[in-house]
C-alpha cells in the first residue's frame, strides 16, 4: 500500500522574497518512480519550489511532505533519501573526479566501490583522475548527477541540469536519466526551461509561470491526443501570450 | 569608491587607524620613566656568583620617596626635572635576582642596580639602547662619571642573559600570531569563500552535520599550525639559538588552547556571511588591532597605562605572553593554567554560538 503513496506532496505552498511572490499557492503530488518535469521560463518560481522541496528554503505558508514526513525533525532521514543536483554546479576545483565522489560517498558512509559504480553509470570512468577545474560543462554536469546518484536516492531533484550545455552534452545527460528510469524506482523532479527536455524525459509535466501552475498533465493531456497543439511552446504561448524561451 | 567600500576602508580608514595605534605606542612622551631593579641585601639565596650584596641604604640618601609593595619590598621614586631634555622619573624597585631577570625578559625593566664597596654596579644589556640611556641618566643623577669608551670600567656588568634579546621576545609572539592568522584566514575566510562560491550549498544535500564539517576544518588547521609553529621554532633554534626554558607540557597546553580560541572565533565570524568583502572586513577588524596591540613586535607597555588591562585580556596577548613565559621565563603548567583556561572557554563559547547560527548558504 505504501508504494502508491506519493513520495512528494506539496499543498498550497507560498513563498515570497520581500516584494517578489516567487511561489503562489502551488500544490502537486509525485508518485513513486514517476519522472516529473517542471517547465517554465526564468523567474517562474521553479527553483524556489524545488528548493522548498529540497529543504533549503522554508515555505511561508503551506505544507511539504517527503515520503510522508515533514523536514523538521526528519532531516537526517530525508537527506539520505534524496539525491540533489543544484542549478549552479560548483565543486572544489583542486579535487579530482574520483576524490570528489569518494568525499561525497563518505558523507553517506559509502565506500570507494559506490563511487566507482556511479562513475561508470555517468560515463566518467576515463576522467576519474582529472581535476574538476579541467572538466567541460557537460562533464561537470555528469559529475553533479553522479553525486546525486551516490546514495541510491528514492527521490532525485535536478534543477536545470542541462542549462548551458551543448545539444550533445544534453543528450548524454538524458541518456543517463533514461537508463536510471529503466533500472530503478527512483522518482525524479526535474526543472527546465527546455520543452524538448521535459517532453523527452518526463511522463508528467507541470507548466509554471509567475509562481503559479498554469497547466499539468502528461504530454498527451497537454498537447491533446491528436496533437492539436504541436509543441509545449505553443501551449505556453496560448496560456501566457509569451514564448517559453523569451 | 562607494561601490567598493573595501577600497574606502583599506585606502583611507585603515592607514589612519594604524597611525593612531602606532602613534599611541611610539609618540615620544614628555616624561620618561626609567625602571630599575635594586638587588636587596636580604637576597643571599638567589644570588648569582658574580653579584654582591647591596646595603639598601644607598637610595635613601638620595631623598627619594620610599613606599613598600605587597611583599614588603621597598620602592623609591625619584623625579629628575630637565626642561631641555625632558623630565625623567626613576622608579627603583627592590627585588631579588630571579624576579629582576624575569622582568628584564618581559621588557619591564631597563637595568639592574647592585653595589660593590659603596659604589653602584650597573647590570644591563650593552646593545640595548634604552638600557644604555638609563645608565647614562642614572650616572648623572648619582653625580658620577659615565663610562668612557676605551677605558676599563668595573661599574658596568654586561647582562647577557638568555631570553633578553629582541629575537627571544619576537619568536613566541610570531608563533602566536601565526596561529591566529592561520585560523582566521584559513578557517574563517575559507568558509566564507566556499559559501560565496556556493560550495557549501551542496553540503545541504548530504546528511553531514555542521559540527562535523567545522570540526574537520579545525582539525586540519590544527595539524598545519603544529607543523608551521614547529618549523618556525626549528629555524629560530638553528639560526638564533632560541630554546624553550619552561615546561613542554605547558607549551602544548597553550598551543592547543590558542588554537581552540582562534578556531572558535573564526567560526563565529564566518557563520553567516557569504560576501567575501564583508568577511575580509570582519576578519581584519579582529586581527589587525590584536596584531598592533598584543605585544607581538614590541611590548604593549608602550601603550597608555589605562589600556593595558584591556590589552592583556585579548586572546593574542594571552597566547603571546603565555608562550613567552614558557620560552624565556621557564614557566610551568600552573603558571599558564589561567590563560589556557580563558582561551579554551573563549573558543568553546564562540564555537557554540557560531555553530548555532551557522548557515550552509
Amino acid at each position: 500500500m505504501t508504494n502508491h503513496l506519493p513520495v512528494i506532496e506539496v499543498k498550497n505552498v507560498f513563498k515570497s522574497f520581500k516584494t517578489v511572490h516567487a511561489v503562489r499557492g502551488v500544490s502537486l503530488s509525485i508518485k513513486p518512480g514517476q519522472f516529473v518535469g517542471i517547465l517554465g521560463p526564468n523567474g517562474a518560481g521553479k527553483t524556489t519550489l524545488v528548493e522548498m522541496i529540497e529543504g533549503i528554503q522554508k515555505p511561508d505558508r503551506g505544507d511539504i511532505r517527503i515520503l510522508g514526513k515533514i523536514w523538521k525533525g526528519n532531516e537526517n532521514y530525508l537527506r539520505r533519501m534524496i539525491g540533489l543536483s543544484l542549478q549552479e554546479t560548483q565543486f572544489i576545483d583542486k579535487l579530482r573526479v574520483s576524490e570528489t565522489l569518494i568525499l561525497f560517498a563518505s558523507f553517506f558512509q559509502l565506500g570507494k566501490d559506490r563511487a566507482e559504480e556511479v562513475m561508470t553509470l555517468t560515463g566518467l570512468k576515463e576522467k576519474h583522475k582529472a581535476y574538476v577545474v579541467n572538466l567541460s560543462g557537460g562533464q561537470r554536469q555528469r559529475l553533479a548527477l553522479a553525486i546525486a546518484l551516490l546514495n541510491n536516492p528514492r527521490i532525485m531533484l535536478l534543477d536545470e541540469p542541462t542549462t548551458g550545455l551543448d545539444p550533445n552534452a544534453r543528450r548524454e545527460i538524458w541518456a543517463i536519466l533514461q537508463k536510471l528510469k529503466e533500472q530503478s524506482q527512483t522518482s525524479l523532479v526535474l526543472t527546465t526551461h527546455y520543452m524538448e527536455e521535459a517532453a523527452q524525459l518526463c511522463e508528467y509535466i507541470i507548466i509554471m509561470d509567475q509562481g503559479v501552475i498554469l497547466r499539468e498533465g502528461s504530454l498527451d493531456d497537454l498537447l491533446g491526443r491528436d496533437r492539436e497543439r504541436k509543441t509545449l511552446d505553443e501551449l505556453f504561448i496560448e496560456l501566457t501570450g509569451r514564448q517559453l524561451d523569451a | 569608491m562607494i561601490r567598493e567600500p573595501g577600497v574606502l576602508f583599506w585606502g583611507i580608514v585603515f592607514p589612519i587607524l594604524m597611525s593612531l595605534g602606532l602613534g599611541l605606542a611610539f609618540t615620544k612622551k614628555k616624561d620618561v620613566i626609567v625602571s630599575i631593579a635594586v638587588i636587596g641585601k636580604e637576597d643571599k639565596q638567589a644570588m648569582k656568583k658574580d653579584t654582591l650584596s647591596f646595603t639598601g641604604d644607598f637610595l635613601p640618601h638620595m631623598q627619594a620617596e620610599p613606599t613598600r609593595d605587597k611583599d614588603g619590598n621597598r620602592t623609591f621614586t625619584l623625579f629628575a626635572p630637565d626642561e631641555k631634555l625632558g623630565n625623567t622619573t626613576f622608579i627603583f624597585r627592590e627585588m631579588n635576582w630571579n624576579k629582576a631577570l624575569v622582568l628584564l625578559k618581559r621588557g619591564n625593566l631597563n637595568l639592574v642596580l647592585d653595589e660593590d664597596k659603596g659604589k653602584p654596579v650597573y647590570h644591563f644589556d650593552p646593545v640595548n639602547p634604552e638600557a644604555q640611556l638609563a645608565y647614562l641618566k642614572l650616572t648623572r643623577v648619582f653625580g658620577m662619571k659615565a663610562h668612557e669608551p676605551g677605558k676599563e670600567n668595573q661599574e658596568i656588568k654586561p647582562l647577557m642573559v638568555q631570553g633578553t634579546r629582541y629575537i627571544d621576545f619576537l619568536v613566541p609572539g610570531l608563533i602566536a600570531m601565526g596561529i591566529m592568522m592561520s585560523c582566521m584566514w584559513g578557517i574563517s575566510y575559507g568558509i566564507i569563500e566556499k559559501r560565496n562560491r556556493k560550495l557549501l550549498r551542496r553540503m545541504i544535500a548530504t546528511p553531514i552535520k555542521k559540527s562535523y564539517f567545522l570540526v574537520s576544518l579545525i582539525t586540519v588547521r590544527f595539524v598545519m599550525n603544529l607543523t608551521e609553529g614547529g618549523l618556525l621554532f626549528l629555524f629560530s633554534w638553528m639560526a638564533f639559538g632560541i630554546s624553550i626554558q619552561g615546561s613542554i607540557m605547558a607549551l602544548l597546553a597553550l598551543f592547543i588552547a590558542g588554537n581552540i580560541a582562534f578556531a572558535g572565533l573564526s567560526i563565529l565570524i564566518s557563520c553567516h556571511t557569504s560576501n567575501t568583502e564583508i568577511g575580509n572586513g570582519l576578519i581584519n577588524l579582529v586581527v589587525m588591532p590584536m596584531m598592533v596591540l598584543s605585544g607581538i613586535f614590541f611590548s604593549y607597555h608602550n601603550f597608555p597605562e589605562w589600556s593595558i588591562p584591556f590589552i592583556r585580556k585579548l586572546p593574542l596577548t594571552m597566547m603571546a605572553d603565555g608562550l613567552r613565559s614558557v620560552f624565556i621565563e621557564g614557566a610551568g603548567m600552573m603558571d599558564v593554567a589561567m590563560p589556557v583556561l580563558v582561551m579554551t572557554m573563549t573558543g568553546i563559547i564562540c564555537f557554540s554560538v557560531g555553530l548555532k547560527i551557522f548557515k550552509w548558504h
